[in-house]
């Protein structure tokens, strides 16, 4: 068997925008992710970083099954879940599992931990027993750090991290070999985000499992994935290694994505190369003609309005970027 | 400027060669179903001008909560102050009377919030809501406030001020909408700028853009500003002293190299490196273990002890005092010498 | 204050125990519930208050005032005041109960699937709404009572005869409230990120709608059930009051302010100002319940 646990192929959704109340018409789209080809290879954590409406949510919950892509395909073991039925799709839920961003709105307020991570069980009856499922949901418990006695309470009774991990809990109790996590721990405090990001990697070692880890927080990207994705408007722009995108980065984007997240040193303070943007990011609604990001890049010339930049392995660079001008700039360790 | 306002002011008492804030001892309870909270347990700092103080802590350590007692906008109740002094120039702000009070944060203080779309009013356009600032509090003229709020928008850097001036806040992007935030707090020409965690929703290359406006600015204007945040990179770039907050307590004070150098307080020590750092790849993170303690049942004794690698019995018993542990800087632990020298 | 309530360790108790736990301490919730208990005993049992019949009346006694056995003396075809006043209780409340169920039912309902499944299912249940509601309550109650006065309903007898058609009147012009409220909440419990992982998990649509949604769904409308059968009382007492509500000789709170206003002037305001605090003390009883049981359940107030 081939090495891939999930292969994402020209991926795309689209979203309809519509006017009208009683007869609706479609007068545009957002193409939130407009062309997306991923792999995850089989134990590794595969990091996507982008900022707000770069698509990387939609992405995820593309993955596992929350949104239908307009276009493209997704294969989980060699076969394409997009043209699975209902029985099919069943089976996609046991193999690809999501951990929420929100540990205040991911569980249900009016339910036991106990029923909420053996709500699995219940929807697919034949996982475990029902007379042991109690021991099952008790187990998953003590796997993710909490006490399995505390299988009576309700969520609101835990704090912000202890509810993530009930989240993982749940996401583990059909042994899914995937885990999609959608920001796990940026609605978490400092102290508390190095326990989750412990856990999962602990959970990645013993159970091995493979991780698209999606996330707004750069560092904690670097400290997590071994392969990072980047994301702007909808596509990738430059994917590589961690240490790759971190110290040699291509893509003049990516570039400004990672002078612009403070160092928590302040000897540092002055001495970093920092790339200011300006203006925001455009409309994925009305997305720029040729490269996505010429309206905010300093190299842009007239050839990036007109061609666009595919996603490949360009001169200069082990990994694939796309951008007509690519160059490295060690934007990170700067010091001047 | 600064001294112009002084002599035109209603409150002669305020005292030009006192510091510009002072906050001594403030406590402020929060009355919730399981008892009185502590939510701020004896707060001390001071702020210069042209300074920039930074409030750090996690969610539940008092540091919103700080601000908001200075700023006057606790809701009251559930929140009580309890105790302390909010010296302005040498003027206690919390025993003013109402009027006076309101007439001092109009015209000195100045807050900038996270949520900028729920803190400006979505029904009136963003060049109304800045002129209203003018004429109501310096009796400008329709055409003089349209003229003042235009040189603001522009001052903050918004593209196209001329034509943006007549939108609504929601017509606005998040970081404009910033943008628009913090040109109404610069309005009235303020000494003091409260920013609580101005940047937390923002997108990163967004956040670098309004940090970079923001001390462009206090520089510009010698502001003093308290910077209330939980991410210490941010800290780390603006802040010239920090405090550290924990469970309603400062449990540290310093420079911003002392501090990132040699921290003196044990949670700040864990805090520095349980963070995930941009420039090294690094090994597993070093957690604090457990939780920060319910405020309603702080445990007797410092507050940290329980998740604290120093601790002793007596830090279980005793309280630690904020108390100078070399110059300039403090630390609230019976231990500060050992974690300083990192031992 | 989400950032000073971290974790309870000890106590164990759902969101719902929790809000009994809060309501129980708040006098306002004690008193109104005593209240209630009391007007609900009177609707049910009004026997065990009165030994008068309030249909035996001597147009001698008329407008009397109170004398022994009779403490609040007799209106102006001399009946007693005080046992038309309890027996006035039952069809006010039995009315308001019913009209509530069936709002709920119906309303629920139509709520639910048009939240759960929106698209042309919502468009087409809530344009119907809005047909409803464009017509002004009142107006609408009015218009048909008004119409259909004189038709005798078939299948149905003895008291309930005389209170079902301001039932269903009521019901007719009340649904859609219920609906959109519950329309509301289920779009906003649909949205949330434990429905989304559910659906990750393979639930169906069944085990979402009942599991997930509707418990968290029921909250806001559970609070609005107090101060719906409040608003209902008045309703049917304005009905009354205009001679469409329940009729004679039913007696209801309404048909005795009817009766009653007319001598408020005369020298006889007893007869208006009876029934009037009956009727002001249960509606705002149960208001005051219905206010309290909301913030109870509003996690953001704790």
């Amino acid at each position: 068997m081939s090495d891939i646990a999930l292969e994402v192929t020209d991926l795309k959704k689209h979203f309809p925008i519509k006017q009208g109340i009683v007869f609706k018409s479609t007068v545009g789209q957002v193409k939130a992710v407009d062309g997306v080809s991923l792999q995850l290879r089989k134990g590794e954590t595969l990091g996507v970083v982008g900022e707000s409406g770069c698509g990387k949510s939609t992405l995820a919950k593309m993955l596992v099954g929350l949104e239908k892509p307009t276009g493209g395909s997704i294969s989980v073991r060699g076969e394409d879940v997009t043209r699975l039925g209902k029985a099919g799709m069943r089976r996609l839920r046991r193999n690809v599992q999501m951990v929420f961003q929100d540990p205040y709105t991911s569980l249900n307020p009016r339910m036991t931990v106990g029923d909420i991570i053996g709500e699995p069980f219940e929807i697919h009856e034949d996982a475990v027993p029902k007379s042991g499922r109690r021991r099952a949901v008790q187990d998953l418990l003590d796997m993710v750090g909490l006490n399995p006695d505390h299988i009576n309470r309700y969520p609101h009774q835990f704090s912000g991290g202890q509810r993530q991990r009930i989240g993982i809990a749940r996401a583990l109790a059909l042994k899914p070999e995937i885990l999609i996590c959608d920001e796990p721990v940026s609605a978490l405090d400092v102290s508390i985000q190095g326990q989750v990001i412990n856990l999962l990697e602990q959970l990645q070692d013993d159970l091995g499992l493979s991780y698209v880890f999606i996330a707004h927080d750069l560092s904690v990207v670097r400290h997590i994935s071994d392969r990072v994705a980047v994301m702007y408007l909808g596509r990738v722009v430059e994917i590589g290694n961690e240490d790759e995108i971190y110290d040699s980065p291509m893509h003049p984007y990516t570039q400004a994505l990672l002078s612009a997240v403070p160092v928590p040193d302040p000897t540092l303070r002055g001495h970093r190369d920092e790339i200011i943007l300006e203006g925001d990011v455009p409309s994925p609604a009305n997305p720029p003609s040729g490269c996505r990001f010429r309206t905010r890049c300093w190299k842009a010339t007239d050839k990036c309005a007109s061609e666009e930049p595919l996603l490949q392995i360009r001169q200069g660079a082990p990994h694939a970027n796309a951008c007509h001008f690519a160059a490295p700039r060690d934007v990170v360790h700067a010091v001047d | 400027m600064a001294d112009v306002k002084f002599q035109s002011e209603i409150l002669p008492e305020l005292d030009p060669s006192a510091p510009l804030l002072d906050v001594r001892d403030l406590q402020v309870e929060f009355r919730t179903r399981d008892g009185i909270a502590k939510a701020v347990n004896g707060a001390n700092f001071t702020v210069n001008r042209g300074e920039t103080l930074a409030i750090v802590g996690e969610s539940g350590s008092g540091k919103s909560v700080t601000s908001q007692a200075i700023m006057g906008i606790l809701e009251t109740p559930p929140a009580k102050i309890a105790g302390g002094e909010v010296l302005f120039h040498g003027v206690d702000l919390l025993t003013l009377s109402k009027e006076r009070k309101r007439r001092v944060r109009a015209n000195h203080v100045a807050m900038v919030f996270q949520d900028a779309l729920s803190a400006l009013n979505p029904v009136y356009t963003v060049g109304f809501q800045l002129a209203e600032l003018f004429r109501k509090h310096r009796g400008m003229s329709k055409a003089e406030a349209k003229k003042k709020s235009l040189e603001l928008l522009d001052l903050v850097k918004i593209p196209a001020a001329a034509q943006r001036i007549n939108e609504y806040p929601h017509q606005f992007s998040g970081g404009m909408r910033q943008r628009v935030m913090i040109a109404m707090a610069l309005a009235l020409d303020p000494d003091l700028l409260i920013a609580d965690e101005p940047t937390t929703a923002l997108d990163v290359t967004v956040q670098a853009q309004i940090m970079r406006l923001l001390a462009e600015i206090q520089a510009e204007r010698q502001m003093g500003l308290i910077l209330i945040t939980h991410d210490l990179g941010v800290v780390a770039d603006v802040a010239d002293k920090i405090s550290v907050m924990y469970a309603g307590r400062i449990v540290e004070q310093a420079p911003v190299l002392d501090l990132f150098g040699k921290p003196a307080h044990p949670y700040t020590k864990a805090l520095l490196r349980s963070i995930p750092r941009l420039d090294t790849k690094g090994q597993k993170l070093e957690v604090i273990e457990g939780l920060p303690p319910v405020l309603t049942n702080i445990p007797p004794g410092c507050a940290f002890a329980a998740r604290c690698h120093y601790a002793q019995d007596v830090c279980r018993t005793d309280i630690p005092l904020l108390e100078t542990v070399a110059a300039d800087r403090a630390a609230a632990c019976h231990f500060s010498a050992e974690v300083i020298n990192g031992e | 204050m989400s950032d000073v309530s971290t974790p309870k360790p000890s106590k164990q108790r759902s969101l719902w125990s929790d809000a009994f736990h809060d309501l129980r301490k708040r006098p306002t919730v004690i008193v109104s519930v005593v209240v209630l208990l009391v007007v609900f005993a009177i609707a049910f049992f009004p026997s065990l208050f009165t030994s008068v019949d309030y249909k035996q009346c001597d147009i001698a006694l008329t407008k009397a005032g109170p004398v022994s056995g009779h403490p609040l003396g007799f209106d102006e075809f001399g009946c007693d005041l005080y046992s038309q006043a309890i027996y006035g209780a039952g069809p006010s409340i039995q009315l308001a109960l019913m009209v509530v169920v069936i709002t709920l039912l119906v309303g629920g309902f139509i709520g639910v699937l048009a939240g759960f499944y929106g698209r042309w299912v919502d468009a087409i249940f809530s344009r119907i709404v809005d047909i409803f509601s464009s017509v002004p309550f009142l107006l609408g109650s009015i218009l048909l009572l008004a119409m259909f006065r004189d038709v005798d309903l078939p299948l149905i007898s003895g008291q309930f005869e005389l209170i079902i058609p301001a039932v269903l009147t009521l019901a007719l012009f009340g649904w859609t409230n219920t609906m959109r409220l519950i329309r509301a909440s289920v779009m906003e419990a649909r949205s949330q990120d434990y429905v989304h992982a559910a659906r990750s998990l393979g639930a169906a649509d069944g085990r979402i709608m009942f599991r997930h949604i509707l418990p968290n769904a029921m909250a806001p409308v559970v609070s609005l059930i107090p101060l719906s059968i409040g608003g209902l009382i008045s309703a049917e007492a304005t009905l009354s009051f205009l001679g469409l509500g329940i009729k004679p000789p039913s007696i209801t709170w309404g048909i005795m302010i009817s009766n009653g206003a007319g001598w408020f002037t005369g020298g006889y305001p007893r007869l208006l100002i009876v029934p009037s605090i009956f009727l002001i003390v249960t509606v705002l009883a149960f208001v005051l319940l219905g206010d309290a049981i909301r913030d109870a359940l509003d996690p953001k107030l704790r």
